[in-house]
């Protein structure tokens, strides 16, 4: 009854972070690790990065593709695949922001629209993806929209159609990481075509001919905040 | 010395994907494909009954065929698919070209989510990636 009680209070928000169920299995795990000597549960490994871990992208590239296939087979229609990859992205942003806080001993938190867009675009995109994001600008059309560049986000690489559809996961993520902060916004992402000079190829792929921008729509009081700080 | 035709068969005969692979490749129609595909898939496994020698590989029935106006040479993944590719006689690689063109099938459309298992291919990128691999070895 108590489960029930719970899963009926997150379907009605727009986003949900996951409860860790899983702790009851990482218990197992490791009670099981002791008695059969098999490595250490990821919970009991320090958080500092000893030695910096690669994970293959076919790996992902696989993961992430049943992740997406158990959200297609539970929705009817795209924009509710998108928002539920956006739901499963912004619990990591949540995670991955206290991560990165914690491991870069940083003094102070990010009070300004700049200077979190400039973290989230060099310093969580480098610990999640290997590499910076391509370009972070505001928009001219809108005072209140800015954009991260992407000439080839992980969750696309091996698609052929619905490309900003698979990208609402690191939407989502976007999405987590300023909420964390203190920074309430909506994030969209879109497809337009490449230019000849963004040349992203992975080695083994065809060269991609779009690119990925993830719009950044701030609410309207951060806005009124930043602008009052000077 | 060119490649002609690419085709894939899943594992219940049924056609995956065809197309040329050059310019000189003869028109095949629809129908005609999808008749080579599913009598390729059944000679491909009377031969694995009827060959005189078990072979020990599980992946057993036709791997090449040698005629006067062309050779067709077949690659069986461990899954049941059938990759099939002729050329004209004296083209050489094609065992190479059709591991390469396995290794993007599964890049390009095992990888995609919105690729469901033995349909019919629609993916672009391992059109590209097919096109890719031809401009190596063409």
């Amino acid at each position: 009854n108590n489960r029930t009680r719970r899963r009926k209070q997150t379907k009605n928000q727009p986003y949900s972070i996951d409860n860790n169920k899983d702790l009851l299995l990482t218990f197992i795990a490791f009670k099981m690790s002791r008695q059969t000597a098999m490595p250490t549960s990821i919970l009991d490994r320090p958080l500092t990065r000893g030695r910096t871990e690669q994970v293959s992208l076919s790996a992902f590239g696989l993961m992430y593709s049943e992740l997406v296939q158990y959200h297609q087979n539970r929705v009817s229609s795209i924009p509710e695949l998108e928002r539920r990859l956006e739901s499963s992205g912004y619990g990591v942003g949540f995670k991955v922001l206290e991560l990165l806080a914690f491991r870069g001993r940083e003094a102070k938190r990010e009070t300004r629209i700049m200077s979190i867009l400039q973290f989230i675009s060099v310093t969580a995109w480098k610990s999640l993806f290997g590499k910076g994001a391509d370009s972070l600008e505001r928009s001219l059309d809108n005072a209140d929209e800015y954009m991260i560049f992407d000439n080839n986000p992980i969750t696309s690489t091996f698609l052929s159609s619905h490309k900003s559809s698979a990208d609402a996961y690191i939407s989502g993520i976007i999405a987590g990481i300023l909420e964390g902060a203190g920074f309430t916004a909506r994030v969209q992402a879109v497809c337009p075509s490449a230019d000849e000079g963004d040349a992203r190829g992975i080695i083994g792929l065809p060269r991609r001919k779009d690119k990925a921008v993830f719009v950044v729509k701030f609410a309207d009081k951060v806005l009124e905040r930043d602008a009052a700080l000077g | 010395m060119t490649f002609l035709h690419l085709f894939i068969v899943n594992k219940s005969g049924g056609l995956i994907h065809h197309r040329p692979l050059s310019k000189h490749a003869p028109h095949i129609g629809t129908n005609d494909w999808l008749r080579i595909g599913s009598t390729f898939h059944s000679l491909h496994a009377i031969a694995a009954e009827a060959s005189p020698v078990k072979s020990k590989h599980k992946n057993d029935g036709i791997e090449f065929i040698e005629a006067e106006g062309l050779i067709l040479c077949c690659f069986q993944t461990r899954t049941g698919i059938k990759f099939v590719i002729t050329a004209e006689p004296g083209t050489r690689n094609l065992q190479k070209v059709l591991r390469e063109i396995y290794v993007s099938y599964a890049d390009c459309t095992l990888k995609d989510p919105f690729y469901e298992l033995e349909m019919p291919i629609r993916c672009e990128l391992f059109t590209q990636a097919v096109d890719d691999i031809m401009r190596q070895y063409g």
